[in-house]
């Protein structure tokens, strides 16, 4: 007695299963409904609020948002305070991003084209855990290490060399009491907090960069120099741009850092935040939410061009 | 050309990491301090106290739970509908796939403020009380790419004979994936939950977005900052979010290390 080679159809297991087999879509759509659903409605849903909450206005007398179509709160942007803060916080990411890359480029290539083994997981681990360790964590850290009478300071007087950080406490724009209340304080934790994304994308983008490729500029003549400007940073490039593209986003949109750390003044982050809160200026706060918004836009777009995202 | 790395690039790839990691250890020694008022270094002198202070503090333990109780919906509800989404995306090529791989990295790639601010004004316009379903809500949004990345990268690595396989031997959909596919992906999912769950835990900018009038344990501590008071309580409650943060990602590594998706890539 032998069985049928086919099993016949046990349960109402068996028969969803036989259904799903003739057609494989309504498997993949019972599946992708329920994430899509969430991120459509909440997420979706919510930019299409900040929108729509961004084109309402705010009567100057009650203070009540009011519901009608209007380009105003956009026009306020333009205000020359408003511009200000916009200015000060692209200039801000911008310095960020080219510190980070700076910082971020001995780390990723001694991880990418030295270490091995233990030292390579070491590396791994390395830049792993501050990324994913607690943010305000990290921040209130560099609250310590900034004050006057922490442990920067203790240092500098121990070793006479004072006068670096009077010093740039003293260039203008960056003056402050002490580096904690200056806007290098806020640049420092910026470049700290966001390094770790610079890392990671540059480090992927050297280890793709083959070995034959250096050996064959070695045997055409090149010095290490040229290899290194030649061969090695142009195939790192998309790496850097997408590395660039965290740090700079992050930066565009953060404000627990310039209200912990620095002179109080206003980047977008911190003015969406005060604009909805105390302010109640929920119209404007949209606006200036979407500035960031339309920055990255052009920014992607950019980076695209430069082939970044093969990077990612 | 692979040669030994000169002295210069080890000196700045070294000093790259301890500049990364040398913050976090001033965090634990000012737990211990002896002065409360400001953040002198080095400390006059050491005490444990702050440790016992901090435990009998009672504005410190709805916080920590309101921040548990988040997380942990946050995480189940992040790992349910991130399994779904890579379950669909690994394989199939349909119509719109790029532009929901998108959607899903989206909540990340865009700056906190701005999904913050849409909640916010989404609450707003909908007449939405805050609750903790409305800090769940944000949260559970950004967690969904993270536990999306684990599963999928795993579900990729995985062949698919063997759930062909499975299927000759006559196991139905629900049997396959009950004997077959959850325990070749468990540890990639359980390494996505404990990252969704670190990075709920931590969160902050959205929350203080849904938050309303609550308070969860990185809002208390962002009060603490901006006002403080008892200075070292606060370093004891930032040792606490640090290990509850720190320990999952650890986990989150073992489970993960050795294959090509090891976890924390996708932050």
């Amino acid at each position: 007695m032998s069985s049928p080679a086919i099993l016949p159809a046990k349960g109402l297991a068996d028969r969803l299963t036989g259904t799903f087999w003739r057609r494989p879509k309504l498997l993949l759509a019972l599946l992708i409904t329920p994430p899509l659903l969430w991120l459509g409605v909440v997420y979706l849903g919510s930019l299409a609020a900040l929108l729509l909450q961004s084109f309402y206005s705010i009567d100057e007398f009650s203070g009540v948002v009011k519901e009608e179509f209007t380009l105003k709160t956009y026009a306020e942007l333009f205000r020359a305070q408003n511009l200000d803060i916009i200015i000060r916080t692209v200039v801000m990411a911008t310095a960020v991003t080219l510190a980070c890359a700076v910082l971020a480029f001995p780390i990723a290539y001694y991880a990418a084209r030295y270490a091995k083994g233990p030292w390579k997981a070491a590396f791994y681990l390395g830049v792993m855990l501050p990324l994913w360790s607690s943010y305000l964590v990290k921040v209130y850290a560099w609250k310590l290490i900034l004050a006057k009478e922490g442990i920067l300071g203790w240092a500098a007087e121990g070793t006479g060399t004072s006068f670096i950080i009077d010093g740039i406490l003293s260039i203008p724009g960056l003056e402050g009491s002490s580096l904690s209340t200056s806007p290098f304080g806020t640049f420092l934790v910026f470049v700290y907090i966001w390094l770790p994304y610079m890392i990671l994308p540059m480090q992927a983008a050297l280890e793709r960069v083959p070995n034959s490729m250096l050996e064959a500029s070695a045997d055409l003549g090149a010095t290490r120099n040229q290899t290194f400007r030649t061969v090695i940073l142009p195939l790192a490039l998309p790496g850097v741009i997408a590395g660039s593209i965290f740090t700079f986003s992050l930066t565009l949109g953060d404000y627990i850092i310039p209200q912990i750390v620095g002179d109080s003044s206003r980047f977008i982050g911190l003015t969406v935040y005060q604009l909805q809160g105390t302010a109640g200026n929920t119209p404007l706060a949209a606006a200036f939410a979407v500035v960031p918004i339309l920055i990255m836009l052009v920014y992607l777009s950019l980076a695209k061009r430069a082939g970044a995202f093969d990077a990612l | 050309m692979r040669s030994e790395a000169s002295w210069g690039l080890k000196a700045a790839a070294l000093g790259g990491l301890l500049f990364l990691h040398l913050p976090i250890l001033l965090i634990f020694l000012y737990a211990f301090t002896t002065e409360e008022r400001s953040y002198a270094f080095p400390p006059p002198g050491l005490t444990t106290e702050w440790f016992a202070v901090a435990w009998n503090r009672e504005d410190i333990w709805p916080p920590l739970w309101l921040s548990l109780q988040v997380a942990a919906i946050a995480t189940l509800l992040a790992m349910i509908l991130g399994t779904l989404a890579a379950a669909a995306m690994a394989r199939a090529s349909f119509f719109g796939r790029d532009q929901v791989s998108l959607l899903i990295l989206l909540p990340i790639a865009l700056p906190g403020v701005i999904t913050g601010m849409s909640l916010r004004s989404a609450f707003g316009i909908l007449d939405i009380p805050f609750s903790t379903w409305t800090i769940v809500l944000g949260h559970a949004t950004f967690c969904i790419v993270i536990v999306y990345n684990n599963a999928i990268a795993r579900m990729r690595r995985l062949s698919g004979g063997i759930m062909e396989a499975s299927a000759d031997l006559g196991a139905n959909s629900f049997q396959t994936f009950r004997h077959v596919l959850l325990p070749n992906l468990g540890s990639a999912l359980l390494a996505g939950g404990m990252l969704a769950f670190a990075l709920s835990f931590d969160e902050v900018i959205v929350t203080t977005f849904t938050a309303g009038q609550q308070s969860t344990l990185p809002i208390w501590m962002l009060n603490e900052l901006v006002r403080p008071r008892q200075r070292p309580v606060t370093n004891v409650v930032a040792i606490v979010v640090f290990a509850a943060t720190f320990v999952p990602i650890l986990i989150a590594y073992y489970l993960t290390r050795g294959g090509s998706e090891t976890a924390g890539m996708g932050k």
